[in-house]
């Protein structure tokens, strides 16, 4: 019997590659989507890959989500993949999310507030009814005018009386994820950075877990915030802050209980998620987990898998986690075959130690 | 509406939800599991309590629905146009008009009637998790009435903050058999649970629960000899109807600190105003 070596890898990629290419494509007789539209019309999508492949911008996430077929990890993952080959120029001012250009501000722990409470553009109270009417009519412009009454943050409102722990101020340069390996113990701008470009289903998990009593933290949502950001840089040469444009960001501040001890009179604590787009989802679970982490600093127990900081951060990354987790459908013959002689030399051992007895 | 049964659900579905509230009203307290189904609002929204609505509304229902004691809080508003779409029931704001009350996190300051049913929306139905996470070890723990670790978690409180620091979802035991969880209702609302004439239920959709306390069972709030229940409310008086007696919601008016408290019962309030309006003409 003929025995044919797998060989012709080359020719083998090609046709994979030209048959990914028409799947892609799909029916040639529908129009092709263009980036344009996934931009506008999938602004969800969008705002994910951007998250996760931590990089803002919303036309190469579009481009990316289009490439990958709507695959939001390996979207990510080709936003990634360029985002490394980007020249670092500059570092940006801080961002000031207490003066963002509102499109959405709720806090779940005041019925009324300075600034009052803001839907915005949200599903939270649609019913879940599928409408079979394709394609819909076009919405009603209805413009409502907007009050610019100044929101501060609900978090502040509540620090005033110090029933809140103290946000803790940055001292020095914040470490950077991206241009070190991310080393144990890691600092709240470490862990915060990892989050914030962590997997949404394995931060929402995560959050979860800590909602059903393994890690219970008490959250409420001081407030969620949405909108837009100016981003500012000072080159050295001018040595003042210029706006170079806008970002639109999804902050949470938890609100999480009691953390008393005999030194600490019995206060509020924090938990913190930001992210990129309009992401309420990414940033409440990023903040649940946030909060949890700090167990340990805060003198709880450290029990469960969402406390563990190691763990989280290790695990969260999910164009790291796709990587291992599909390469396993890689060649590993020739682990196997040396496998395959150990356990063969096993048997052979006992067999021969069971014929001597 | 078109395409969907009478309140949404089917009447399959109806019949095994009501069944699990037969067997939920017998063992006042219990937790009897159900095949909770996907509403069209997510988990967490009060999926228990809208499938209880909706297996147990008929036409002739008077629907009220409260979320943190108020008609006008959006998910409240959300979930009774639900109502109104699907089955196309009559609602109220009042409390003496409805036959069922769907509520998150509070009780009506009202009392309420025999002929009315409450509905609590539940996040996480047993009292147990947050001491053991394990479901199947908490069920046994309750066949055992094996609830030392709750007085325990209640005396460390009180050594370690010299009060019980539960301030909402007060755990109560019912019909002196079952610990539960009242949902998080503050513990201020938890002596209306005690003795009331109305049918009380609880769904917790997620976790696929249903749990009853029939009417004029005891319910009592977990406490200590030396350390009685002790519910707390804001010692204001509420700035619309004057009640010194109702549960405040505290409002930040400015960032100069200044605070203003109303009744969380946006009913009560009306008819407390409505009373004094009609008192002075």
């Amino acid at each position: 019997m003929a025995y044919v070596a797998v060989k012709g890898g080359e020719v083998a990629i090609g046709a994979a590659h030209a048959w990914l290419a028409r799947v892609r494509r799909g029916d040639p007789s529908l129009p092709q989507i263009d980036a344009v539209q996934i931009e506008a019309q999938l602004g969800r999508a969008v705002d994910r890959v951007m998250a996760e492949g931590a990089l803002y911008d919303r036309h190469l996430a579009a481009l990316a989500i289009l490439q990958a077929q709507g695959d939001l990890i390996e979207a990510a993952f080709l936003l990634r993949a360029y985002r490394t080959t980007l020249p670092r120029l500059i570092d940006t001012e801080p961002v000031d999310t207490g003066a963002m250009r509102l499109h959405r501000r709720i806090s779940a722990i005041f019925k009324d507030l300075p600034g009052g409470q803001r839907l915005g553009p949200t599903t939270d109270y649609t019913h879940r009814l599928l409408d079979f009417e394709r394609p819909e009519p076009e919405p009603v412009i209805t413009t409502i005018a907007r009050t610019a009454s100044p929101a501060p943050r609900a978090t502040d409102l509540l620090g005033a009386e110090a029933l809140l722990e103290p946000d803790p101020s940055g001292t020095g340069e914040p470490a950077d994820l991206t241009m070190a390996a991310l080393g144990f113990p890691a600092g709240r701008d470490l862990r915060l950075q990892t989050l914030a470009r962590g997997d949404e289903g394995f931060l929402l998990a995560l959050g979860y877990s800590t909602q059903r009593g393994y890690g219970n933290t008490h959250p409420f949502v001081g407030e969620l915030r949405v909108g837009e950001v100016a981003v500012a840089i000072t080159p050295p040469e001018l040595g003042f802050a210029i706006e170079i444009g806008d970002i639109t960001l999804t902050e949470c501040q938890m609100v999480n209980q009691f953390a008393g001890s005999k030194a600490v009179p019995p206060q509020f604590t924090r938990g913190y998620g930001l992210c990129f787009g309009h992401a309420d989802r990414r940033a409440i679970a990023m903040a649940l987990v946030d909060r949890s982490m700090r167990a340990e600093d805060l003198g709880e127990d450290v029990k469960a898998p969402a406390q563990n900081a190691e763990f989280v951060l290790s695990h969260c990354d999910n164009v790291e986690a796709t990587g291992f987790v599909e390469h396993l459908k890689l060649p590993h013959h020739v682990d196997f075959q040396s496998a395959l002689e150990t356990i063969r030399a096993m048997r052979r051992d006992a067999e021969a130690s069971d014929a001597r007895l | 509406m078109q395409g969907y049964n009478f309140a949404y659900l089917d009447e399959q579905t109806k019949r095994m939800i009501r069944r699990a509230v037969l067997k939920a009203v017998a063992i006042p307290g219990h937790q009897v599991p159900f095949a909770s189904r996907e509403m069209p609002l997510p988990y967490g929204w009060g999926t228990g309590g809208i499938q209880l609505t909706a297996a147990l509304i008929g036409p002739d229902d008077v629907l009220k629905v409260i979320d943190q004691g108020a008609d006008d809080t959006t998910n409240a508003v959300s979930i009774r146009s639900f109502f109104a779409r699907v089955a196309g029931v009559r609602t109220t704001t009042r409390t003496t008009e409805a036959s069922l009350i769907q509520t998150r996190h509070r009780i009506p300051e009202t009392p309420l009637r025999a002929d009315q049913i409450i509905i609590y929306q539940v996040p996480m139905p047993d009292p147990l998790y947050r001491l053991e996470p394990s479901r199947p070890v908490a069920r046994r723990l309750h066949a055992m009435v094996d609830y030392g670790a709750m007085h325990v978690k209640l005396y460390e409180d009180i050594t370690r903050f010299g009060r019980v620091a539960v301030s909402y979802d007060h755990p109560v035991m019912v019909n002196q058999r079952y610990l539960m969880s009242p949902s998080p209702i503050p513990a201020f609302d938890n002596p209306k649970l005690h003795r009331s004439p109305a049918l009380q239920l609880f769904g917790a959709g997620r976790e696929k629960r249903i749990y009853a306390v029939p009417p004029f069972t005891s319910v009592v709030s977990l406490d200590f000899e030396d350390h009685e229940f002790n519910p707390q409310r804001a010692p204001q008086t509420c700035a619309l109807c004057g009640s010194t007696t109702s549960y405040l919601d505290e409002m930040v008016i400015d960032d100069q600190g200044g605070r203003m408290f109303a009744c969380s019962d946006t009913d009560f309030c009306e008819q407390q105003r409505q009373a004094q309006h009609d008192h002075a003409a």
